[in-house]
Order: C-alpha cells, then structure tokens, then sequence
C-alpha cells in the first residue's frame, strides 16, 4: 500500500508541476489542482498509513493519527477557496487581453511556433 | 490568560464583516467605521507593546485547550513590536485610501481589514499550521487588494502574485507535513524541544523539512531567485495597497527570524542553525540585484518597489550573521524601512498625480503644483532610505555594519551594503533630479490638489524618519531587549508549561 500510495502522489506531483510551468493559464490552474492533490494525499501520509483503526488511543489496537485528517482538511478548504479565484483570474486575464497566456500576450519571436503548440493542444 | 491579546485579530476580524454587510451604505459611514477600526487597532496593539514591555511570554490558548494540544497565541516582544509597526503603517495607509482609491471597489475596506487580520495571526500565532493559516488569510486578501484600481495593468501581475503564492502554499504544506511526520507536533514551543531529540535515521527528514520552510519564506520575503514577481506587482498596485505591502515582505522576514531562531536555532542539537550561512549569501546577492534593479528604474513607483527588495536583502543579511546583535540592527532597520518605504510609495502617488501624462515616469514634465512640499517629502524619504545622515536610514545602517565581528562575512557585508548605498543614492538623486528639476515650461491642465488626509498620511509616514531618531534611544532599547528575548529560547518552552485555565472567568 505504502508503494502505491507513494507514487500516486509522485504522479500527482509531478504531472501537477509539469502543468504549471506551460504558458496558458488553463494548464496552470489544472497544475495547481493536481499539485494541491498530491500534497493533501502526502499530509494525510504524514500520520502514517494505518487500515481499520479509530482516531483514539486505546479504543483499537492500532490508533490513527487524527491530526493530518484535519490538516488535510483545512487544506481542502483553503485549496478549493484559491482555485476558485485562480479560474477567476485566469478568467479576467482572458477577458482583458483576449489571450489566455500566462503573460497577458504571445512573446514576440516566433509567433507561429506558439499558435500551433497551442492549436495541437 | 489574557483576552486582550486576541484583540487584534478580533478588531479587524469584525470591522471587516461590518464592511462586507454595509456596501452599499453611504461611502462616508464606510469610511468612518473602517478608520475607527484601524484606529481601535492601533490603540490595541499599543497597550499590546506596553504588556509585552516587560519581557515575559502571555499565552492565549483557544477554547482553553492547553498547548501542545490547542492552538495558542504568543505575545513577545517581537510579535508586539511586529504588531505596532504593522498597525502604524495600516493606519497612514487607510487614511490615504479614503482619498479616492476605496471608490473603485466597494469591498476595499473589508479587503484592507481581512488582510490586517492575516497579517496579525501570523505575527501572535504560536504554531506552524497557524502561521500556515495566517498566511492563506493575508493572503486571499492581498489577491482581492492586488487587483483594486481602474484599467487591466493589474491583471498579469496578480495572475503571477497568485500562482507563485498558491505553489508556495503547496511547498509550506508538504514543509509541514515532514516536520509533522518526524516530531509528531506543530506547536513552536514544543517544536523547539523536540527537534534536538529527533533520532539520526530521521533526521534528514527534518532538515528537507526546515530547507523547504526557509524556501517558502523566502518566496514571501522576496530573497534573489524567488524575488521577479514584487517589482510588477507592487508597481502596479495603488498607492495605499502598495504602502501597506511594504510589510508583507516583513512577514517572511518575521517568519524566518522566529522559525530559526527558535526551532532550528542554536539549541537544535544537530540542526543547529539550520540555513544560516545559505541566508547570508542569498542576502547579499538580493541586495546587490535590488540596486541594480533600482538603477535600471524607468518610473518611480519600480524604483521604490525595487527599494523594498534591497531592504530586504539588508534584512536578511543582518539576520544571517546570526548573532544578537545583528537581529537587533535588523530589528531596527525594519522599522525604517517598513514604513519609509509605505510614506514613498503614497509620495510618488501623489506626485504622479501632478504630473499629468507623464505620471511617474522618470521623465522631464511641467512643473508640479505643489512641488515645493512633494520634494521635501520625497527628499527625507530618500534619505532615509538610503542611509545617509541625519536621519533613521544611517543609524539603522551603522548598527547593522557595527553588530558585524572581524572577518570575511564583515567584509562582505561592508563591501556590498556601502557599495550598494552609494549606488542606490545614485539612482534615488537621478530620479529625483529630472522629476523636480529638469521641468519644462506650462502647465498640466488638470491637477489633483492635495487634501488634508493624504498629506497627512504621506508626510506622516516619511516622517517617521525623524521620530525613530527622535525616539532612537527607547527605540533601540527595546529591539536590543527583543533580540536577546529571542536568543534565550529556553525561555519560549515555558509556553508549554504556563497555566491556561483563565482565573476569575
């Protein structure tokens, strides 16, 4: 279980930051969601990986850390609040250049290379 | 247990939903309650700084759970003092605001307090996760603040502000969960006696854990590679947002002083001073890319934002020597700068404002209508700024290349802060010899004439300038005693112990 739950945040991770550094806004936020995923998996990892037990010393044999569940949570909440404004944003951002780069405007040099990365996508 | 140490969370906490409810009441009912709040605000965190005056640490545990286990507020002497400059800065800026720039929006005001709020948690919290907490509040806050303003300038700025500060949040998370998963607590006090205890297997855990703290902070405070996204920012910003900003940097400052020096402090067994000698150096090359940055200034508002990143550098230069009397130079200087740096950027608001099309760009324009009063304000500041004498910038400076010992970090700190003085006073004269002198003839048709609040709250803030040097006995004083109050982290670990049921509720 450890090995499956390790790479699931690797892959959330990685593929989280790989989408951040793309230069439209869209990909970014998607990145930023993914990237808030692996870490509330990793914070929840952080009381160790325990199956069937309570979140109270004493009651089973094994207890289960009940502190990164409320992390984890309050990270959700914080999480999903700056998404929301992020796709806000990326909104405007749209909306005032007519152009969803993550700079506002295609860079200049070579245009054409851009569109059809862009179009491709 | 003390209530009152909840106060300034609880002032702006409710003047701000009093705004968010009443926005669409007249603007002058607004105004007022949202000043009578950071007024209320200021007065809290003054009698704050009396009580933590006398050196020991108050605690405040939430819901009366006893630390470890709750979460607690700490009052010492840094957090008042944090408290203080913060709310002196909040309440100048709050009064230029009411100027003009809170028409735009009508929730500047619940904004303003929400992000005053933020700023206040992070200072009083006694715990990792708070601070983690206190950071997201100030914020979400400064995102909606960031984006206050006519025009779509703003926009790209604060799409980078916020993606860099969510990945930064990411960092802080993941920073917090190893510390967790290793000592199994986030409470600073109890932190700080469990680090030197952590068993050697875990211990590389931990120092990843701490590295990746000193990053996230180091994105807050804008040290050299993670310093690109202030200038735009900042200079695109209005006045008062930029003004009160000029602490936000100060929050990541305030965070490293208290997360390494109390829990990866001296006292860290294998830890011990954790980052410190990669601080110093980032330190200096932060200030040295500040002045060439403030050199390669084309208005004034970048100039002035690139000011904060060398006060910055200067910070953080003083801290990483890591000894008492560097932190208390540090401590000194950041009172300077902090508010300074918010009376420029409402400065050259104001002469933007005079100067029609040219706004504040370096640039020759007709002369300005009440150029007389802007240059005198816009001369003290820069020389406070700089460091030149008589005024606080050069009795900041002195203390800070005096708490230097000899030896190579002494001639690194000599070399670069002078050097990088005399070049800023190169830039600052520059900017401020073609905008006051090099006028041309006639006269810019429509000028905003200057009211009373917001020479008030401009000339107050720069003035500041003469009441640290004024007050710099006391001053100084207090940041010596500070500084040797943070350096005695033993002390800190009584927070564990100290009884929290309140008496006589």
């Amino acid at each position: 279980m450890e090995l499956a739950y390790a790479l699931i945040i690797g892959t959330l991770t990685a593929s989280g930051v790989y989408l951040i550094l793309r230069a439209r806004t869209f990909p970014v936020v998607v990145g930023l969601t993914l990237l808030s995923y692996g870490v509330n998996l990793f914070l929840f990892a952080t009381g160790r990986l325990v199956t069937g037990g309570q979140p109270i010393i004493g009651s089973t044999g094994e207890y289960a850390d009940p502190l990164p569940q409320a992390l984890v949570l309050t990270a959700i909440v914080i999480g999903f609040a700056m998404t929301a404004f992020a796709v806000v944003l990326a909104l405007r951002n749209q909306a005032d250049n007519e152009d969803d780069h993550v700079d506002g405007h295609r860079p200049a040099p070579e245009p054409r290379a851009e569109e059809e990365e862009g179009a491709s996508r | 247990m003390n209530h009152l140490l909840i106060a300034p969370i609880l002032i702006p906490l409710l003047g701000g939903i009093i705004q968010v409810f009443i926005g669409y009441a007249p603007i002058s009912l607004r105004r007022t309650l949202a000043l009578a709040t950071t007024v209320l605000l200021l007065a809290s965190t003054f009698a704050l700084l009396v009580l933590a005056n006398d050196g020991s640490y108050r605690v405040y545990a939430f819901g009366n759970w006893a630390p470890p286990f709750g979460i607690v507020l700490v009052l010492d002497r840094l957090a008042a003092l944090m408290l203080v400059m913060t709310a002196i800065l909040a309440f100048f800026s709050h009064l230029y605001a009411i100027h003009r720039t809170d028409e735009s929006s009508r929730q500047f005001h619940a904004l303003f307090l929400f992000q005053l709020m933020g700023l206040n948690i992070a200072f009083l919290t006694g715990d990792l996760f708070n601070l983690f907490v206190a950071f997201e509040v100030l914020l979400i806050a400064s995102y909606g603040l960031l984006m206050q303003g006519p025009g779509t300038k703003r926009t790209v700025p604060s799409l980078h502000y916020v993606v860099l500060n969510l990945t930064g949040s990411a960092l802080f998370l993941i920073s917090v969960g190893m510390i967790y998963s290793v000592t199994g607590t986030l409470n600073m006090a109890d932190l700080a006696a469990k680090v030197p205890q952590v068993s050697a297997e875990n211990l590389p855990l931990l120092q990843a854990g701490g590295l990746m703290l000193l990053v996230v902070f180091g994105l807050k405070a804008a040290i050299l590679p993670l310093c690109f996204w202030l200038p735009r920012a900042y200079g695109n910003a209005t006045a008062p947002v930029a003004a009160l900003f000029a602490v936000m940097t100060k929050v990541g400052f305030y965070a490293i002083v208290r997360v390494f020096t109390l829990i990866f402090g001296s006292g860290a067994g294998a830890l011990a001073n954790l980052g410190l000698d990669w601080l110093f150096a980032f330190a200096l090359a932060t200030l040295t890319m500040g002045v060439i940055g403030a050199l390669g200034a084309r208005n004034l508002r970048t100039l002035i934002a690139w000011q904060v990143i060398i006060s910055v550098g200067t910070l953080l230069a003083a801290v990483g020597l890591g000894t008492e009397e560097g932190t208390s130079a540090a401590l000194f200087y950041m009172l300077n700068t902090t508010w300074i740096v918010g009376g420029l950027f409402l400065v050259v608001d104001l002469i933007a404002a005079q100067r029609g099309s040219a706004v504040d760009r370096i640039v020759t324009a007709p002369r300005m209508h009440n150029r007389t009063l802007l240059s005198v304000l816009f001369l003290i500041g820069a020389v406070a700024a700089i460091g030149l004498p008589p005024l606080s910038g050069f009795f900041a400076k002195l203390l800070i290349l005096q708490s230097t010992t000899p030896g190579a970090e002494m001639a690194w700190l000599w070399s670069v802060l002078i050097g990088g003085s005399f070049f800023t006073l190169i830039a600052y004269s520059r900017a401020g010899s073609i905008v006051f002198w090099r006028t041309v003839d006639g006269h810019v048709s429509s000028t905003d004439r200057l009211s009373l609040p917001v020479t008030v709250a401009a000339g107050g803030l720069v003035s500041m300038a003469i009441v640290i040097v004024l007050l710099a006995g006391p001053i100084s004083a207090y940041v010596d005693a500070t500084a040797a109050q943070l350096f005695n982290t033993s002390e800190y670990l009584n927070v564990l112990n100290l009884p929290v049921i309140a008496e006589g509720l």
